[in-house]
């Protein structure tokens, strides 16, 4: 049996508008809006979905990074929204988060040594000699050489400094690390090696990986089960191999169809899809994605759709597998 | 055979830095049929993007200079014309769109105004037939609303649709060329597929010759007749979208192709090219991809390769091939 290591009940993160001088809150933006799914220990979790989804708001709400609105976050059966600052200063040696832009997220003014060493010191773990030993242990794991440690950042391509941001997230020896679109800003052989990698260490670290990318092939190719998102809401997550296989929600359909095939004479069977993504901030009524929806009828405008499990693998929020709900 | 709407004939990019002369782009040989659609694919740093600026004329001045070689356009060398002919010719026969159609917009001007002043300097339409024109413009790249979008500021729209009215300027002068620098790089993969679809269509129906600039191997294979690869300022390989994909010769294109993840395969572990994009000035002797390359030996360290044609229009750099 799995057990479960992180539990999102219900997430909500909404985002005042303000208006005015007197700033006034004016409406929300519904960045996550009710996200609920679990990750067992071990596995790869994906999400998915375009800009302005809700996936990376997701991660960070999960992490606490930013505070969630409603809903649950449990860690290891502990919920941690409600944890006070100091608890959770605690638990995030055992949560870690990996972003997408190596150059924005390593202190420019720090050597690779001292960005290395910082969530040590932040934590307190190690004699000064123990904590340098710990870091040139993990720029190696990382594919790096303990003779760059005294170098900068900017000295770094992207894909080196994203296994340093890989190193930093290690240092702690986390059980669960949220990847944030961590290959989309890396040119395409460089991709491949980092894939490579984050694959070896979630072996020999046990691993779990929340990760998130707009990438569907990436996705494919590194997640065990998948949660699509659209609108701050899951539509449909499914073990990788039924999702693509047998996508249900017409928006993961148009999706998976939307991805260049990079074979010239392979299949271009293509659901093109109408118009453009509604504004968060002001939600169409029923189901979210009706708008673009080719199979809409009147339930969809008036009804959301809950997530509902087809069957042990495969879960979707559409009324057109509504009546199919076991 | 017709001759090509565009030939370039060993461009040479050079940028001065405080470093000294970087060769961006170092000796290619490049054409454009009417109607092709001709794909430039590389990474970062191997010069695509600054061939487009080449062509175009638009290289950031006084950095960038053509240090040599020729870019003929029906017969003109592009290469050594005077700004004002390139002016002339910048949007009317030879257009170009940008990866981020926000900051190639002009966020002061209604996307009207933006499409009337390409029709008023190049066609010289009176205000009224470039208004009505920039309409049709707009509905022809399939913007449903284009009588309001006309009055409405780059902010207003979305990027998908900002990106369509970057091509409605682009091809309101029904250009014979047109450079896309990753279009569709900053979209979604939905809007993306629209952008593409609509750009097909375009060059169907017009016989817009398209200079294609990605990254993306997906959008090469699905968009492309002819592809260039580079690497580190040089071509590497040359050849139809079939023989790119199905018979690729260099070890370069082979990795590339070998390390996309695919949606019809499964998980497993990718193939990964070793090392890093080499930077711009770190060029060494011999062949570029040596230091990368699993199948090096001695020759490859010293010397450079020629790009040799290997069966018709397939060339290839690479000592393994001659």
């Amino acid at each position: 049996m799995h057990t479960t290591i992180l539990e999102v009940n219900e997430l909500k993160t909404y985002f005042p508008i303000r208006k005015g001088i007197l700033q006034r809150t004016a409406g929300f933006v519904k960045a996550v809006d009710g996200v609920t799914f679990r990750v067992n220990k071990g596995e790869v979790f994906g999400i998915v979905g375009e800009s302005g989804c809700g996936k990376s708001t997701t991660g960070r709400s999960i992490l606490q990074l930013i505070k969630p609105t409603g809903g649950e976050v449990l860690f290891e059966g502990e919920d941690i929204t409600r944890l006070s600052g100091e608890s959770m200063r605690k638990l995030r040696k055992d949560m870690q988060i990996v972003f997408q832009d190596p150059f924005a997220s390593l202190n420019p003014r720090h050597k690779i040594s001292r960005i290395l060493e910082e969530p040590l010191l932040v934590h307190g773990v190690g004699t000064a000699r123990e904590r340098r030993e710990k870091v040139a242990e993990l720029i190696e794991t990382v594919g790096l050489n303990p003779s760059q440690l005294e170098r900068y950042p900017h000295q770094f391509s992207g894909g080196q400094r994203q296994r340093i941001a890989i190193a930093r997230a290690l240092m702690l020896r986390p059980k669960l690390i949220i990847a944030d679109e961590p290959v989309s800003a890396l040119d395409v052989s460089i991709q491949s090696q980092i894939l490579n990698l984050m694959q070896d260490l979630q072996q020999s670290f046990q691993l779990t990986y929340v990760f998130i990318a707009h990438d569907l092939s990436v996705i494919k190719h590194f997640c065990d089960r998948v949660a699509v998102m659209y609108l701050g809401q899951i539509v449909e997550l499914a073990d990788k191999e039924s999702l693509y296989r047998e996508p249900k929600h017409p928006y993961t359909k148009a999706l998976l169809s939307a991805v260049p095939n990079p074979d010239p004479e392979g299949s271009r069977e293509r659901i093109i899809l109408e118009g453009e993504v509604p504004s968060p901030s002001d939600m169409p009524q029923g189901c979210v994605f009706h708008t673009r929806c080719s199979m809409s009828e009147a339930r969809c405008r008036s009804e959301r759709p809950v997530l509902i499990q087809t069957d042990h693998k495969h879960a979707v929020a559409c009324h057109l597998y509504g009546s199919s709900a076991v | 055979m017709a001759v090509p709407l565009m030939t370039i004939q060993n461009l040479q990019t050079h940028f001065v830095t405080d470093k000294g002369r970087i060769p961006a782009v170092d000796g290619i040989d490049l054409h454009v049929r009417k109607g092709e659609i001709v794909g430039i694919v590389g990474e970062s740093g191997c010069g695509k993007s600054v061939t487009s600026l080449s062509i175009m004329g638009l290289l950031p001045k006084p950095a960038g200079t053509i240090a040599g070689g020729h870019i003929y356009f029906k017969g003109e060398d592009l290469a050594v014309c005077k700004e004002k002919r390139m002016q002339a010719l910048r949007g009317d026969e030879i257009s170009m769109i940008f990866q981020e159609p926000m900051t190639s917009l002009n966020p002061l001007m209604t996307i009207g105004e933006q499409i009337s002043e390409t029709l008023r300097v190049h066609r010289r339409k009176s205000r009224k037939e470039a208004w009505r024109d920039s309409i049709a413009m707009l509905q022809k790249v399939g913007i449903s609303r284009a009588e309001g979008i006309v009055r409405e500021y780059p902010h207003q729209l979305s990027g998908g649709m900002r990106q369509r009215v970057m091509i409605a300027i682009a091809l309101c002068c029904e250009p014979e060329l047109l450079i896309a620098d990753e279009p569709t790089t900053a979209l979604d993969v939905t809007i993306q597929a629209q952008i593409l679809d609509l750009m097909k269509k375009l060059n169907e129906e017009t016989g817009t010759a398209i200079l294609m600039i990605t990254h993306d191997l997906g959008v090469v294979a699905e968009m492309c007749h002819r592809v260039v690869v580079m690497y580190a300022g040089k071509i590497v390989e040359e050849g139809s979208v079939k023989d790119i994909f199905h018979k690729p010769r260099h070890p370069y294109t082979r990795g590339l192709i070998r390390s996309i993840p695919r949606m019809d395969s499964d998980g497993g572990r990718l193939y990964s090219i070793p090392g890093n994009v080499p930077l711009p000035g770190t060029i060494t002797e011999g062949c570029r991809f040596a230091p990368r390359c699993e199948h090096a030996f001695d020759r490859c360290m010293r010397e450079l390769p020629e790009l040799l044609e290997q069966e018709t229009g397939h060339r290839c750099r690479c000592w393994l091939q001659t």
